[in-house]
């Protein structure tokens, strides 16, 4: 297990950095002094049990949460984030677990909202032909960019978030749970997407319960656990140690299991 | 009948055509099935407004075929404008799922504030209207204060201001308790008498149709180039031609009698301005986004607060307007102005029009639908002679059905997954 900072500290300059980031609401601490860096052209995989406080600080990062205390560079600079905007001009797109999508509006709508074009005179056309680029770069299976976004179903609508995500050209991109409603095809396609992201030199942060996504694109595993860090681990870091930081004991149902599984294995070996 | 295209499958098929489960309208026939499948769906829009419409036009006409007459429609007109327009601030606060219940004695203080500026203190006209507006924009501006800051309900708040700018209106009125305003003047004039010119009702009458063709048009060459499905220009030149031709109708039988009223007219530039603004605008999304999902709009980085704003300064706004513009209709500004169910009926004009209590729905055309609906049963219910306690009763009873027919469409759109 490294530090909690990245290896690479006398490498290139993080894009994000977080020191000592926390986050209460009110008596519950959802985050305590959680220090991360993303560096540009890096995937960093965030896993943690439910309610380890992953989805909070994805929110703190992205403005719609302001932390408790801490501090955020963003390139090398202290930031201080009064909204989602400010997160948004700085270049940070999120893709929020619960969406956040209007259902009562469109999809073209919906990936422009907040970067509509032509502010007096709305261009419906070039936002439906981009949208439509987008949406066919992520392969997803949408029938009508003009139908509201209520009628689709849950992994079109993830679709639909992730290509908002990616309009505004952003230096870092924040996937909460990405592909957790994805079927095979778009869940491969927002992978080739994260590693295209990722060639483009971008930072992404991901969030998954997936460890085989997680092994597949990421090129550091942050670990959070009850809100604190727990640990950040190379991609080939065995499983049990990941699965031991993330639930915070050797001695657990996950690992119980395992072994149980291992023993049997080894008496049938005994038989034979 | 369509010029684009039938082969939805091709190498090189349109952007948007390129899902096999889709049917898409290429014909006149077609389109009209998909509008007959979207209203299925629960997505009425103005429908049930139009058939009811017909519906009390009818009855009021078998029974007194006077109603029809061009002399009464065009009195209608004039009933219609005021309370149309305040009708229509409601339709932004309600697209945010918010309510001012205070319109009524806002726009009862606007109508004072012009008697006492205008003709007490001897105001230059334009400045007292611009005052009235003024004070309109700060009651609007307290409410989103209070909504924004506090999160007080606007339900709460504007209870509260109808009270406040009720005595406000008293206190302005004074012992005198009403003003005249003086006749012959050019405001009483433009609510009581001033009617366009039979060419000018024509004229305009022309342009939707022109706008439309040239519109729609211009619309479809870009979607072509950008290789997107478009209208069929067929479709385009029959929408055109049928609206030119019910908008003739109507001014030339208005026109048998006084004619169109300046006053009706600038209700409806104002509902098209409202209209632009609500679906063309950036503005006017952010309405709807924030109406819908106003967490969502936030995390988009849309400045939530200012489209609150926004919303109840207008509505305030358009209420004092209205006021000033009853004032004008009755020549006075008297302690009853904007008292009674001026409040709710422009309420219920919205929503009667089709503009949904949940937020996120609507559209300015549905203040001028709900306000005809209105005012023709008031009219109706005057020239069967029956007395306002009818009149409420009945208004009360077609609310209700308007407010079941939302919640029912409602329903239906979350069985058909478009809520
Ligand atoms: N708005 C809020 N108000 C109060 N408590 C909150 C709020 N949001 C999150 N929490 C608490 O913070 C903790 C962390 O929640 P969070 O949503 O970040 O978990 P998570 O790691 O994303 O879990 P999951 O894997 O289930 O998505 C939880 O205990 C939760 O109850
Ligand atoms: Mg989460």
């Amino acid at each position: 297990m490294s530090s909690n900072t990245s290896a690479r500290s006398e490498g290139p300059q993080p894009i994000l950095s977080l020191r000592k980031v926390s986050k209460n609401f009110g008596a519950v601490a959802a985050l305590t002094d959680i220090d991360l860096d993303v560096f540009p052209g890096e995937v960093v995989a965030l896993v943690g049990d439910n309610g380890a406080g992953k989805s909070t600080l994805i929110k703190t990062l992205a403005g719609a949460h302001s932390p408790t205390s801490g501090s955020i560079l963003f390139e090398g600079k202290e930031v201080s984030m009064n909204g989602p905007s400010d997160a948004l001009d700085l270049g940070i797109a999120t893709v929020f677990q619960d969406l956040a999508l209007c259902e009562n509006l469109d999809v073209v709508a919906n990936i422009f909202l907040g970067q509509e074009k032509s502010a007096l005179h709305l261009d419906e056309t070039t936002m439906e032909v981009t949208s439509w680029t987008l949406l066919n770069e992520l392969a997803a299976r949408i029938p009508s960019v003009r139908d509201v976004v209520a009628s689709l179903s849950g992994g079109q609508r993830q679709t639909v978030a992730i290509a908002r995500s990616l309009l505004s050209n952003p230096k870092i991109i924040m996937l909460d749970e990405p592909t957790a409603a994805l079927g095979v095809a778009q869940t491969a396609e927002v992978l080739n997407l994260v590693e295209r992201v990722k060639a483009k030199g971008l930072g992404v942060i991901m969030i998954s319960h997936n460890m085989q996504d997680v092994r597949a694109i990421a090129d550091r595993i942050v670990v959070l656990r009850l809100g604190k860090n727990n640990g950040v681990f190379d991609v080939s870091a065995s499983n049990e140690a990941l699965i031991g930081a993330i639930t915070g004991a050797t001695d657990n149902a996950v690992s119980r299991r395992a072994k149980r599984l291992a023993e049997a294995e080894t008496k049938t070996e005994e038989q034979a | 009948m369509s010029d684009s295209m039938h082969k939805p499958n091709d190498s090189n098929a349109l952007l948007d055509r390129s899902d096999i489960r889709v049917t898409h309208s290429n014909s006149i026939a077609d389109s009209l099935k998909a509008s007959i499948n979207r209203v299925k769906s629960g997505d009425l829009g103005s429908l049930p407004v139009i058939i009811g419409l017909v519906l009390i036009w009818g009855i009021f006409t078998v029974i007194n075929p006077i109603f029809l007459s061009p002399n009464n429609l065009v009195n209608l007109l004039f009933d219609c404008s005021t309370v149309g327009i305040i009708a229509l601030g409601i339709v932004c606060v309600l697209m945010l799922g918010e309510i001012d219940l205070s319109v009524g004695s806002m726009s009862g203080v606007g109508s004072a504030l012009l008697g006492v500026l205008w003709v007490n203190q001897g105001w230059p006209l334009a400045l007292a209207i611009g005052a009235s507006l003024c004070v309109g924009a700060m009651m609007g501006f307290a409410y989103a204060f209070l909504r924004t800051k506090f999160g007080m309900p606007s339900f709460v708040s504007t209870l509260a201001g109808l009270l406040a700018l009720l005595g406000f209106q008293l206190f302005l009125l004074g012992s005198t308790g009403s003003i005249n305003l003086p006749y012959g003047s050019s405001m009483v004039d433009f609510g009581q008498l001033m009617i366009m010119p039979a060419w000018a009702a024509h004229f305009f009458a022309l342009i939707p149709g022109v706008v439309i063709v040239v519109m729609g048009a211009r619309i479809r060459d870009k979607r072509q180039s950008a290789n997107l499905s478009a209208k069929s220009l067929t479709s385009i030149i029959v929408k055109a031609l049928l609206v030119t031709f019910a908008l003739q109708a109507v001014a030339f039988y208005l026109n048998q009698s006084r004619g169109v009223p300046w006053m009706f007219g600038l209700f409806i530039l104002l509902v098209i301005l409202m209209n632009y603004a609500l679906t063309r605008t950036k503005w006017g999304r952010y309405m709807f986004a924030v109406g819908g999902n106003a967490e969502a709009a936030r995390r988009a980085g849309i400045n939530v607060k200012a489209i609150y704003i926004s919303a109840f300064v207008l509505c305030s706004s358009l209420a004092a307007l209205g006021g000033v513009l009853a004032a004008s209709r009755l020549a006075s500004a008297s302690q009853q102005a904007g008292t009674g169910d001026v409040n709710l009926n422009a309420i219920a004009a919205a929503v009667i029009g089709g503009t949904s209590l949940f937020g996120g729905r609507g559209s300015a055309w549905s203040a001028l639908l709900g306000i005809i609906v209105i005012q023709s049963i008031a009219n109706g219910l005057t020239l069967l002679n029956l007395s306002s306690s009818h009149r409420y009763m009945i208004t009360g009873a077609v609310l209700a059905i308007a407010v079941i027919v939302d919640s029912l469409a409602r329903q239906s759109r979350v069985s058909h997954g478009k809520a």
